[in-house]
C-alpha cells in the first residue's frame, strides 16, 4: 500500500512546527559538521536528508503519551519532541550536563526521561525489542501509549528487528516500526543488505507495511498518523519504510566517495524534503522569504549561544566513574 | 622485510593465507569493497575476488553462523566483527556453536574460524567500541584467544590462527593499529599460539601483561630502572588462552616477585587467572603477593576520563614498588 498525499489536512500551525523543526535540525547538523572539522568536537553523525521524515513522524505522534525509541540520526525527531539545541550541543561536546547520557555514550545516542525517550546504545536494532516490551507494558497498564521506534535499513537485518516484529505481531501490540531507508549501511548499499523490500517483511509478521517517500512530509505524517490510529484501535503494529537518502558520509570518520559518486549524492540533494516543504509553504501563502531569513537568523543565534554554553560546561568528573553501575545502597 | 604498522601486518597475514590456501575466506561488515572501517582488509577483495572477500549484511549472528557453516564444510573463514562490543550480537554462534563444535560432534566436525575484532582503550573509543572483553572468551572452552602487541607478532599469530584447526578469537588493539612501525618479513611465517614472549629480561620483578599495555609496561620498567636501578622482566602473554604458564613460572622462580597488568576490569579476568596459576606452581618461590593493576569494575570509561580508568605508567610503577618493598 502506498500512502496518499494528504497536504489538505494540514493546518498552518502543523506545517510551521514541522518545517521549523527541519530547519533547526539542518542548521544544527551543519554546525556540528563545522565544529568537527575545526577540531572542537571529536565526532559527528549526520541526519541530513532524513529530517523531513523524522519531523513529520514526530508531529503525527502524541508527545504526552507515546513512548520513543529513536536512533542516532534522529536529531529532527528529538527537536520536535522538545530537546533543545543547548542539550544537543552538550551531547556533542560530551559534557556532564548532557541529558542523554552525561557524555558517557557517543553523540546521537539519545535518552531523555523528561521527553519519554528511552535510552538507546551503540549496537544497532537493540532498541527495537525494547519498544515492543514498552508497548506491552503500556497495554498491561491500560495506558494510551503507542511505542515508536526508528532504525536504519541495514539494522533491519539484525535478529532483534525480526524478533521484535514477531512478538509485536503475535500480540498485536501498539508499536510503529519506522525504518529510515537511507540506502546505505556505512559503505554497503541496500542492494547487498536485503534482496526484497523491507516493507514487505511486515506481512510475514502478520501486520501492515507501508512504504513512503521520506522527503514528503505529508505522506510520512499520514502514514504515521494512520499507524497510530490503528495501534490505538487495538489493530496492532505497523512497519513504515521511509525512503530517504543519507546526504552526508556515514559519520565524520567516513570517506563516502570510496563507494558512491558525487553525482548520485547531488541527484538526491535535489530532492531534499526541506526545500520541497519550504516551496509548498511559500506557494500556500504560509511562509515568506522574510520569515525564512528570520528563522535562519534565530537558529544561528541559538547555535552560537549553545556552543558557548557547551564549551564552558564541565566534563563529567572522574569521581563519577563508579556512579550508576548499580543502585545506590544496593550491593556490589 | 617491510616496515609495517600493525594493521598492515594484519592485512599482510590475510593476504598471505588467501594466496596460499583456497579455503580461506574473509568477510564481515564493510570489509569487502572499502576494506573495513579501519581498512584492515583494504585491497583484498580486488586481489582475491568478491566470492572469497565480501561484505555481509549488518547482522553479526548471521556472520558468526555463516562462519560455522563454512567451517564445518572445510573452509577457513576469517570473520570480522566491526567492533568488540558487537560480539554480543553473535555470542551464541561464537561461544556456544563455533567453540563447541568439535566437542559436540565427538571430533567429527570442527569450526576453524578466526574471529577478528578491534578493541581497546586509549583512543577515546566509547563504550562497546573500546571494551576489553577477552575475559568472556577465556571462559569459553574450545576457544583460543590471541592479542598481539606489535606488527611482527600480529602477522605471525594471525597466520597461526588461520591455520589452527579450532576457532581463534583474535583481538586487535585500536591504539596499536597505526601507532608505530616495525620490520615484518614479507613471506608467511608463524608465531605459535600459546607461547608468551619475554620482551625484556630482568632479575628483580616480573611484569606480565599483553596488548597495548606491553608498551605502557616497558615505560614503567624504564622508569623503575632509572629511579631505583631495579631490573624488571617484562613478559608479553601474546595468547591469553591457553596461557604459557611455563614461561611465567620460569620467570617468577628467577625474580620471586610479579605484577600483572590488564586493561580489562579487575574481577575474574586474565590477571586473576595468571595469579592463580603462578601461585599454584610457584608459591614457595614468591617473596610478595602478586599484584594486579587493572581497570576498576565499571563499564568502560567514557573518553574524557579514560586516562584515569586505564592502568597508567604511574600506577604500574607504584605496583612494582609495592611488590619490591613488600
Ligand atoms: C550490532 C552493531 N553492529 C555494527 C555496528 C556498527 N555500525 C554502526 S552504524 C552501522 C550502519 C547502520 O546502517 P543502517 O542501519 O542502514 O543505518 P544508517 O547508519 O544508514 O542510518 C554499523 C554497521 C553497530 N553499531 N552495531
Ligand atoms: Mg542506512
Amino acid at each position: 500500500m502506498e500512502a496518499q498525499h494528504a497536504a489538505g489536512s494540514w493546518t498552518e500551525a502543523l506545517w510551521r512546527r514541522c518545517y521549523e523543526t527541519v530547519v533547526r535540525a539542518r542548521t544544527y547538523d551543519e554546525m556540528a559538521h563545522v565544529l568537527q572539522r575545526s577540531g572542537k568536537v571529536a565526532f559527528h553523525v549526520s541526519g541530513i536528508g532524513q529530517e523531513t521524515a523524522q519531523a513529520a513522524a514526530a508531529c503525527a505522534l502524541n508527545t504526552e503519551t507515546d513512548l520513543f525509541f529513536p536512533y542516532y540520526r534522529d536529531y529532527a525527531f528529538m527537536i520536535a519532541l522538545g530537546m533543545s539545541v543547548d542539550e544537543l550541543m552538550l551531547s556533542l561536546f560530551l559534557k556532564a550536563a548532557d541529558p542523554n547520557s552525561g557524555g558517557r555514550q557517543m553523540v546521537g545516542h539519545f535518552g531523555c526521561k523528561r521527553l519519554r525517550v528511552f535510552t538507546g546504545s551503540s549496537p544497532v536494532a537493540t532498541q527495537i525489542p525494547h519498544a515492543v516490551g514498552a508497548a506491552y507494558a503500556a497495554r498491561l497498564r491500560g495506558e494510551e501509549a503507542v511505542a515508536f521506534v526508528s532504525f536504519g535499513e541495514g539494522s533491519s537485518n539484525q535478529g532483534d528487528f525480526h524478533e521484535g516484529c514477531n512478538f509485536a505481531g503475535v500480540h498485536q501490540l501498539p508499536v510503529i516500526f519506522f525504518c529510515q531507508n537511507n540506502r546505505y549501511a556505512i559503505s554497503v548499499p541496500e542492494r547487498w543488505q536485503v534482496a526484497g523490500r523491507i516493507v514487505d517483511r511486515a506481512h510475514g509478521y502478520g501486520f501492515t507495511g507501508v512504504r513512503v517517500d521520506g522527503n514528503d512530509a505529508f505522506a510520512v505524517y499520514d502514514a504515521v498518523r494512520t499507524a497510530r490510529d490503528r495501534a490505538r484501535a487495538g489493530e496492532g503494529p505497523t512497519l513504515i519504510e521511509a525512503m530517504v537518502y543519507r546526504i552526508q558520509p556515514h559519520s565524520t570518520a567516513d570517506n563516502d566517495l570510496l563507494y558512491r559518486t558525487r553525482e548520485e549524492i547531488e541527484q538526491h540533494r535535489a530532492r531534499d524534503g526541506c526545500s520541497a516543504m519550504r516551496a509548498y509553504g511559500i506557494e500556500a501563502g504560509m511562509w515568506s522569504m522574510a520569515q525564512e531569513d528570520a528563522l535562519r537568523a534565530q537558529c544561528a543565534h541559538a547555535l552560537k549561544q549553545a556552543i558557548e554554553y557547551a564549551e564552558r560546561a564541565p566534563y563529567a568528573d572522574a569521581s563519577t566513574l563508579c556512579d550508576h553501575i548499580v543502585a545506590e545502597g544496593g550491593q556490589r | 622485510m617491510t616496515n609495517m604498522t600493525m594493521i598492515e601486518a594484519i592485512r599482510d597475514a590475510m593476504r598471505c593465507e588467501l594466496e596460499r590456501d583456497p579455503t580461506v575466506m574473509v568477510f564481515g561488515e564493510d570489509v569487502g569493497h572499502v576494506g573495513g572501517v579501519f581498512r584492515a582488509t583494504e585491497g583484498l577483495q580486488k586481489q582475491f575476488g568478491a566470492t572469497r572477500v565480501f561484505d555481509t549484511p549488518l547482522a553479526e549472528s548471521g556472520i558468526g553462523g555463516l562462519a560455522v557453516g563454512l567451517g564445518v564444510q572445510g573452509f577457513r573463514p576469517v570473520a570480522e566483527i566491526q567492533f568488540i562490543g558487537f560480539i554480543f550480537e553473535t555470542m551464541d554462534q561464537i561461544c556456544s556453536q563455533a567453540a563447541r563444535m568439535r566437542y559436540r560432534s565427538g571430533g567429527r566436525y570442527s569450526a576453524p574460524i578466526v574471529f577478528r575484532t578491534p578493541f581497546g582503550g586509549g583512543v577515546k573509543a566509547p563504550e562497546l567500541h573500546g571494551d576489553s572483553l577477552e575475559g568472556l572468551m577465556v571462559q569459553t572452552p574450545g576457544m583460543k584467544v590471541v592479542i598481539p602487541s606489535n606488527p611482527y607478532d600480529a602477522k605471525g599469530l594471525l597466520i597461526s590462527a588461520i591455520r589452527d584447526d579450532d576457532p581463534v578469537f583474535y583481538m586487535e588493539h585500536l591504539k596499536l593499529y597505526r601507532s608505530f612501525r616495525a620490520e615484518v618479513p614479507d613471506e608467511p611465517y608463524t608465531v605459535p599460539i600459546g607461547v608468551a614472549g619475554v620482551v625484556r629480561e630482568g632479575s628483580d620483578v616480573t611484569l606480565i601483561t599483553y596488548g597495548a599495555m606491553v608498551h605502557t609496561a616497558v615505560q614503567a620498567a624504564d622508569e623503575l630502572q632509572r629511579t631505583r636501578g631495579a631490573s624488571v622482566e617484562v613478559i608479553d602473554l601474546r595468547t591469553v588462552m591457553p596461557l604459557d604458564i611455563e614461561t611465567l613460572v620460569t620467570s617468577v622462580k628467577k625474580t620471586h616477585r610479579a605484577i600483572v597488568v590488564q586493561e580489562a576490569q579487575r574481577t575474574a579476568g586474565v590477571a586473576a587467572e595468571v595469579i592463580a596459576q603462578v601461585t599454584e606452581e610457584a608459591i614457595l618461590h614468591l617473596e610478595a603477593p602478586i599484584m594486579r593493576i587493572t581497570a576498576p569494575d565499571t563499564v568502560m570509561a567514557f573518553g574524557q576520563i579514560e586516562e584515569e580508568w586505564l592502568p597508567s605508567v604511574a600506577r604500574i610503577v607504584a605496583g612494582l614498588v609495592h611488590v619490591l618493598d613488600f
